[in-house]
């Protein structure tokens, strides 16, 4: 093939479109977009600041969140009238400091969060997509796979393999993943049947492409938005219930910090000291929260009838 | 006489309808039976009303369905034995509607690149050339390389479109009414760019469309389609000045002038469009012709020689 260079053609229709808008990325415009959705913002917000604590968070304190010390065991936190600088959110049953251990909790929280929406959202989309895309027979076996896993009880299954295998962090990632990806394969599905018969589609076939080029370069960047806002969605679930396996002894396993099991740890001091419930909690709770509206803001940023 | 660079013969397409679930399946004809033979170098029309059998016919000539019978050959090599890639680089469409036919998500440069991509031809600098090259001869300015669907006009987007099919310097366009989907103050620039374009890339053009006025202006020959048949198929002057078959007499009949004091013009055409799931016997036509007598209620009419052409009617001479 050589470049030709056709002139002919190209003057007697070049002269009326010289009003080009000012071009603007799409990222430009979902900042643009973003800076002024005041849940996105603040979702955002909370989102960075647990982040920066948790993986920074040998800046943030200089306790080791293992370290023990019985002396000092269930020292109230700054604002009760005991409270101590030196911990400023007291210290557990065993004396460790809370503050540390809320911090690399954190850690623990934000990555099962994290891996298992990846590992979900891999396989969500992958059915999902092949779903929509292909239909007919392939339709009806994935729908039947949706079905079946809807069917499932999540904490029930992820008991019962605890109970099975034994439990561990990894443990807890896989199971969660395995078990969270049916509102992406739900998602994918339905918006893949949307684009699969938009002419583009069908142009790309006509121009020769494969099906795996037609799949990554024409669908997945259309259905991408929606997925996302379900990434966010699962992610606060997929914490919530890796904080309610911990609860109930079947997810993380002592002396690993993690929220969950903070607050299952604080459970029999709960009378007395509160506040080894609360932490965690509103921590909990402030996480979920900022994801929420962090998805919630997306869906609205993304959403192309919004476009001005 | 050269061997035709687009041929078809007898080219039939049957889809099952379900009709609930205890009725057997319905055999709907979209397209039954169309031999054509378009020459390099021509534009050959196809005309007729929506559910003729048009835009089916165009999806198998361009491998996107195939056909339940008859064969589709290029340059004399059937397409069913020839690889689809290669199939591509042969033939490529323009479609009507160029809002939907463009993946929104790409901007002009990656949408005009990516039949070099799916090809793998040359590297991402020579293809940059190449689609700069193609924004030229469609009339875009460079600038617009970068911009994205969104942000052009349909007129734009319709060159961008074109840009597409021409980038891989294709022999056949097959343009499913390239026009309709624009205004009407735009359909006629991009009707005279595909004719410079035709001249300056020896293209050749099957064009598909409901507007007699456009393909009165730029076809060579002409195929009129009646319920999934070609009813008559002549060259353009012969079929404007004296038309044959009823049906091509009663499309013409229907063109609107532009004065405005001469009102609608009469149709002679009666009643609807046929259910093509129960075609009527003898010639389709026949319940809404104004001639037709018993011999087309009961024999189907084959197609008949006449000036320059053929038509499918008993009384077509």
């Amino acid at each position: 093939m050589s470049t030709t260079s056709a002139s002919g053609a190209a003057a007697t229709a070049a002269a009326g479109f010289d009003s080009v808008p000012v071009r603007r990325s799409p990222l430009a415009r979902f900042t643009k977009r973003a800076a002024r959705h005041p849940g996105f913002m603040a979702g955002a917000f909370i989102l960075a600041v647990i982040l920066v604590m948790s993986i920074g968070a040998p800046l943030f304190t200089t306790h080791d969140p293992y370290a023990q010390d019985i002396s000092k065991r269930l020292i109230p936190p700054i604002w009760h009238a005991k409270g101590t600088w030196e911990h400023w959110l007291g210290t557990d049953k065993l004396g460790r400091d809370y503050f540390a251990r809320l911090l690399y909790g954190g850690r623990i929280s934000l990555m099962i969060g994290a891996a298992t929406v990846l590992l979900s959202g891999a396989i969500g989309t992958a059915l999902g997509v092949a779903a929509g895309f292909f239909g007919g027979r392939v339709d009806m076996v994935i729908g039947y796979i949706i079905n079946v896993r809807l069917a499932l009880p999540v904490v029930l299954v992820a008991l019962a393999v605890a109970a099975l295998v034994g439990t561990s962090l990894n443990t807890v990632i896989v199971v969660l993943g395995l078990l969270l990806w049916d509102r992406f394969a739900v998602v994918a599905r339905s918006t893949t049947q949307q684009i699969a018969h938009a002419d583009f589609v069908a142009a790309a076939r006509a121009i020769g492409c494969s099906t795996r080029l037609i799949v990554f370069s024409e669908v997945l960047p259309n259905i991408i938005n929606p997925l996302i806002v379900v990434a966010t969605l699962e992610m606060a679930h997929a914490i919530l219930l890796e904080a309610a396996l911990s609860f109930l002894g079947l997810g993380v396993q002592p002396p690993l910090p993690s929220w969950g099991l903070m607050i299952s740890e604080g459970k029999q001091y709960m009378f007395f000291s509160p506040w080894v419930i609360t932490i965690p909690g509103v921590a909990l709770v402030a996480l979920v929260l900022g994801i929420n509206l962090l998805g919630d803001g997306l869906r609205d940023v993304t959403a192309p009838d919004n476009r001005s | 006489m050269t061997v035709p660079v687009l041929e078809l013969e007898n080219v039939t397409k049957i889809y099952p309808v379900s009709q609930g679930m205890f009725k057997p399946r319905a055999m709907l004809t979209a397209v039954g039976g169309v031999s054509l033979s378009v020459a390099r170098g021509e534009v050959h029309a196809l005309v007729g009303e929506s559910g003729s059998g048009k835009s089916t016919l165009a999806k198998m000539l361009l491998g996107l369905t195939k056909p339940t019978a008859g064969e589709i050959r290029i340059d004399g090599v059937p397409i069913a034995k020839t690889d689809r890639r290669e199939v591509a680089r042969r033939i490529q469409p323009v479609f009507q509607d160029p809002y939907s036919s463009l993946n929104p998500r790409k901007s002009v440069a990656d949408l005009i690149a990516l039949p070099l991509v799916a090809h793998r031809i040359g590297t991402s600098e020579s293809r940059q050339k190449m689609v700069a090259a193609m924004l030229d001869a469609v009339g875009l300015p460079r600038r617009m390389i970068d911009a994205y669907p969104g942000q052009m006009s349909g007129g734009q987007r319709q060159r961008v479109a074109i840009a597409r099919a021409l980038v891989m310097k294709p022999d056949v366009l097959i343009c499913d009414e390239p026009t309709s989907a624009l205004d009407v103050s735009v359909q006629a620039q991009i009707l005279n760019l595909l004719m410079d374009l035709k001249r300056e890339f020896k293209l050749t053009y099957f064009f598909i469309s409901h507007n007699l006025a456009v393909v009165e202006h730029l076809a060579d020959r002409v195929a009129v389609m009646y319920l999934g048949r070609i009813v008559e198929e002549r060259g353009r002057e012969a079929l404007f000045t004296h038309a044959s078959h009823p049906y091509s007499r009663a499309l013409l009949d229907c063109v609107l002038t532009p004065d405005p004091t001469l009102g609608m013009p009469d149709t002679v055409i009666a009643g609807s469009f046929p259910n093509p799931i129960a075609p009527p016997p003898g010639c389709a036509f026949h319940p809404r012709c104004p001639r037709a007598t018993d011999r087309c209620h009961s024999v189907a009419p084959g197609p008949v020689p006449v000036a320059d052409g053929v038509a499918a009617c008993h009384y077509a001479n």
